[in-house]
């Protein structure tokens, strides 16, 4: 019927079968490779989900460059960059959970995963804050693009940044003038706003709301991983789940860490 | 049939090389930390407007962004301490994905002076 098995039983006591060992594994190092193989390969499957959105980036952005230059610099470098070190810090915790749980420290394992949890509500409120901003100001994806003032000035004197080019040859698509300034707006402060300029923030809200569902699923299954670690289910035998969840974590880590110079840091 | 090897793997994995998967050391975590903040604060300083070179900026925060994946990848996610096939599946979806986006953007490039010409 069964295989013979070689594998030991831990303690006695246990019965003859290790708790969180299914009855189609023999030893707990063939289920927890079995799932970590099964783990690897949906995390390309993310990668490829995640790569339609970045073939849609690249396209966009070596069409229409001067969309971008333009757009980004109604996002807030600052916040972005807290972001990634938010993301950073929840990723090394998470890994120093992954220790824990396979060296069978209970207590720091609680304590890693509930920092994590914290980096990624830190990350999800940063987040909000970020919408709420550009809900407030009308900055929106394709035609609900409505701003109400232009971005900030870009750096001083953007012309003479290109020396190829004179400072009044804008690419053509651009509109002599910004449509959606107010009236008061001083001739000094008028700037050529390119057409179009919807499409970076439909990007930017697909590719940064995509990640954000990525967090909160990423969350969902720390919670879950977390109140395990509470019951004390995990320990040198069985961490497959806590590893899991690790890489899953690390993967959203990784997303961002190219959407955050896509989108943020163009120049 | 032999009698020893049950007893040797009797021991729970706690050294550093157990048969589930290496333990990384808090000083290697830490240190990967640490050179991952340094590049986000570089990659930050890399974009301002002091600092320009031209169409180089894209692929050189690119080239940050990819730094700092593969230190993850490595050591976070243990793909340096793990079977190599794990590494070798993980590699196949950024492959695939610079095929995608090689032959999309050749294509686009392609037509894309008929467009902009009318």
């Amino acid at each position: 019927m069964s295989p013979p098995s070689t594998s030991v039983e831990p303690a006695a006591g246990h019965g003859d079968h290790p708790r969180f060992l299914a009855h189609h594994f023999d030893t707990p190092g063939q289920q927890f490779s079995a799932g970590k193989l099964g783990m690897w390969i949906f995390l390309v499957t993310e990668i490829l989900l995640f790569g339609g959105l970045f073939c849609w980036y690249a396209v966009y952005r070596s069409n229409h460059p001067e969309i971008f230059e333009y757009a980004h610099r109604y996002l807030d470098k600052t916040l972005g960059a807290i972001n990634t070190l938010i993301l950073i810090t929840s990723s090394l915790t998470m890994a120093w959970g992954v220790r824990c749980a396979q060296l069978g420290q209970r207590r720091l394992l609680v304590l890693c995963l509930a920092l994590t949890l914290a980096g990624g509500s830190g990350f999800l409120g940063i987040k909000y804050v970020e919408y709420r901003q550009k809900w407030r100001e009308g900055l929106l994806w394709a035609s609900r693009f409505n701003p109400k003032e232009p971005p900030p000035a870009a750096a001083p004197a953007t012309p003479k940044a290109r020396p190829g080019k004179p400072a009044s040859a804008w690419p053509p698509g651009l509109t002599e003038k910004p449509q959606a300034l107010a009236p008061a707006a001083t001739p000094a402060q008028r700037e050529p706003v390119p057409q179009h300029v919807g499409l970076f923030f439909s990007i930017y809200f697909m590719m940064t709301g995509l990640h954000g569902l990525h967090v909160i699923a990423g969350m969902t299954a720390i919670g879950w991983i977390l109140v395990r670690s509470v019951k004390g289910h995990f320990g040198p035998q069985y961490f497959g789940p806590v590893d899991y969840v690790g890489l899953y974590w690390h993967l959203v880590d990784l997303v961002w860490i190219y959407l955050f110079p896509l989108l943020y840091l163009i120049h | 049939m032999s009698t020893d090897a049950p007893a040797l793997e009797a021991q729970p994995p706690v050294h550093e090389h157990g048969p589930m998967g290496h333990v990384v050391s808090p000083a290697v975590l830490l240190a990967v930390f640490a050179v991952l903040v340094l590049l986000t604060l570089i990659t930050v300083a890399a974009a301002t407007p002091r600092l320009d070179f031209g169409p180089w900026n894209v692929w050189i925060a690119l080239g940050i962004a990819t730094i700092k994946a593969s230190l993850v990848a490595l050591y976070f996610m243990h793909l340096r301490y793990d079977n190599p096939f794990y590494g070798l599946l993980f590699v196949t979806a950024p492959l695939f994905l610079a095929v995608l986006l090689g032959l999309v953007l050749l294509d686009v490039s392609g037509y894309q002076g008929d467009i902009q010409t009318g």
